[in-house]
């Protein structure tokens, strides 16, 4: 390959394939301006945890201490989080209501990706197109009407207003990625034990689930990221402190009148963000490929 | 199978029962098989979908129930200088945050396809700002641009640059700004992963056979990997324009539409008005006027897509 760029008359000669084996050129087009957006998008994640472990004078007094560092931290600001406030509720309502909505939209999900893409109902392609669009509503032009909806079955200022409402953003999003999965499953499998006298049901959970725990997996990671995240209907919804879910909680609890704690506030993100990036540390792969597999679907 | 049932059912065979023949039934079975998902998605997704639009015609508050009242809302609206405000506000954060985050997502999805040492680690890394839920890193962005205490503002003045501390979120454009990054940071990351997904699907003889013509990396990059890679980037920047013109909880959690309605996002003009004015039926006419604008992204979306048929081979246009 080197050869062919050797030839007089090519004036791009160090460009095309052998840019890969450049040295310096790499460093400068690649390794530096890499290094700056991965320092940028890290940095917000850097400040939040030092700030958390700061004592309080060095957070105000930015002259005698460098501010990009810390000199003796402290566990002062996390300590206080997890024992004098009500944040260890809301971690736990957060956490109940994600795993609980999840496991409900998984359900609905499992079924209705496998009756969309296997049993091929009468208008099912018109079924999944609608499932598509309704990952295109989203939850800022709902909240006005679902309030009222809420109010009206009498679920206001409870979890189980969320548990009911977050399904409506994690079910399209999980069938269309499921329906990936099932699609990849060969149809053999799935006549034999039609032959053998099962019924549907058998083959969706004897056959067809153990077949898809990817998927499984990657669509229940994503679902809870969701619910984690989700802020619009949790502020709406909810109303008493202890009910609430810690991105709420956070930012209308926390910030009492002018003096910002912003020692405890940057503990409450960082504890906050914890599981999600614990969780997301170890399925890494899955969760490209649930992002990446849900955007080619 | 099938055939059984179908003999069966011709015959009138009197021990099939009625649940025996529904359970071999296509319909009957996709049907069983739909109701939980559709259940769920009729009640708390179309059903205030319509409703929404019911209620911008009406002057619902909290606690009562609207009458009709036809355009009043809208013609309302029209003479509002604060919701123009806010539709400006939200085009601008759209548009900007938008066209960033895709140049910065497609050049950083470019700089991670290279061969690079310890490419997973990065690739988690780069990750991190998706996986932190928006309101703790809008917090840590509140944090970063405070008025006395910033980071930015203290390393500018120690290099010289600046003698007064920057007020980001006090003045409305320095505001818009900084919301603007914030947003765009949130995002490159999703934009950058998927691309890079896609990058990965692009052959690489594809570019030896380029290169051997004697392409430049520029004319590899124009006409190979982005026609390539536009199916994709339409699903994505769909979403992305999507999710930033819907945008709610940035702007609550930094500035909840200050400085003077400066940084008033269609949805939080929306939640304001209705939520804590109690103005259901104004709320709801807010809202319903985003979804002209969702249409549109759906639509680009919906062309992006036909041109990936054309790529599979299917029909040319």
């Amino acid at each position: 390959m080197t050869d062919t760029t050797a030839k007089p008359g090519l004036t791009d000669e160090s460009e095309g394939m052998s840019y890969l084996d450049g040295g310096f050129r790499k460093v400068v087009t690649v390794y530096m301006p890499l290094a700056l957006i991965m320092v940028v998008l890290i940095f917000p994640f850097y400040w939040m945890v030092l700030t958390s472990i700061k004592p309080e004078d060095q957070l105000i007094d930015m002259d005698k201490y460098n501010p990009f560092f810390v000199v003796g931290p402290t566990m002062k600001h996390i300590s206080k989080l997890l024992f004098e406030s009500n944040y260890p509720q809301w971690l736990w309502n957060t956490m109940y209501v994600s795993v609980i909505a999840t496991f409900l939209s998984l359900i609905a999900s499992v079924l209705a990706a496998y009756a969309l893409v296997r049993i091929r109902f009468r208008g099912a392609e018109m079924v999944g197109a609608a499932i598509f669009l309704a990952y295109l509503v989203p939850p800022s032009i709902l909240f006005i009407p679902l309030a009222t909806i809420i109010q009206w079955y009498g679920l206001f200022d409870s979890p189980f207003a969320l548990i009911l409402v977050y399904p409506t953003i994690l079910i399209p999003f999980s069938t269309w990625l499921l329906m990936g999965y099932f699609k990849t499953i060969p149809y053999e499998l799935e006549e034999c034990a039609l032959i053998d006298g099962a019924s549907r049901f058998q083959i969706l959970f004897k056959i067809i689930l153990p077949l898809a725990v990817p998927g499984l997996i990657s669509a229940s990671i994503f679902s809870l990221t969701l619910c984690w995240n989700e802020f619009i209907y949790a502020l709406t919804f909810l109303s008493s402190s202890h009910n609430k879910t810690v991105p709420v909680a956070i930012v209308s609890e926390f910030v009492d009148g002018d003096i910002y704690r912003w020692g405890s506030l940057m503990a409450g993100a960082l504890v906050g963000s914890r599981p999600l990036v614990i969780l997301y540390s170890f399925f890494v792969e899955h969760y490209v490929s649930a992002m990446t597999g849900a955007v080619k679907e | 199978m099938s055939q059984m049932t179908a003999s069966g059912r011709a015959s009138g065979r009197a021990e099939r029962t009625l649940w025996q023949r529904l359970s071999h039934d296509r319909n009957f079975l996709g049907l069983v098989f739909m109701i939980p998902a559709a259940a769920i998605l009729l009640m708390f997704l179309a059903y205030p979908l319509f409703k929404g639009v019911w209620l911008s015609f009406t002057d619902a508050k909290i606690g009562r129930d609207g009458v009709w009242i036809g355009l009043e809302n809208y013609e309302w609206l029209w003479d509002d200088k604060i919701f123009w405000l806010s539709v400006f506000n939200t085009l601008l954060y759209t548009i900007v945050a938008s066209v960033f985050k895709f140049a910065i997502g497609l050049y950083l999805a470019l700089l991670l396809n290279e061969k690079l040492p310890f490419k997973a680690m990065i690739r988690s890394i780069v990750l991190i700002p998706f996986v932190v839920p928006t309101v703790l890193s809008a917090i840590a962005f509140w944090w970063i641009f405070d008025s006395q205490f910033s980071i930015i503002s203290w390393s500018l003045k120690n290099m010289g640059l600046i003698n007064e501390n920057i007020n980001f979120l006090g003045d409305p454009n320095n505001a818009r700004a900084s919301l603007i990054f914030a947003n765009i940071w949130r995002g490159v990351p999703f934009i950058a992963i998927t691309l890079l997904a896609g990058l990965q699907t692009v052959s690489p003889s594809l570019y030896e056979a380029a290169t051997l013509d004697g392409a430049t990396r520029w004319q590899n990059f124009w006409y190979i990997t982005f026609p390539l890679l536009t199916p994709i980037i339409a699903v994505v920047m769909t979403f992305s324009v999507l999710f930033t013109f819907t945008d709610f909880q940035l702007i609550w959690a930094m500035t909840r539409g200050g400085p003077v309605n400066a940084t008033h996002l269609m949805a939080t003009l929306g939640y304001q008005r209705a939520i804590m004015a109690g103005n259901l039926g104004e709320g709801s006419a807010i809202a319903t006027a985003m979804v002209p604008f969702l249409l549109c992204a759906i639509m680009v979306s919906w062309f992006g897509l036909q041109r990936r048929k054309w790529q599979q081979g299917g029909r040319d246009d």
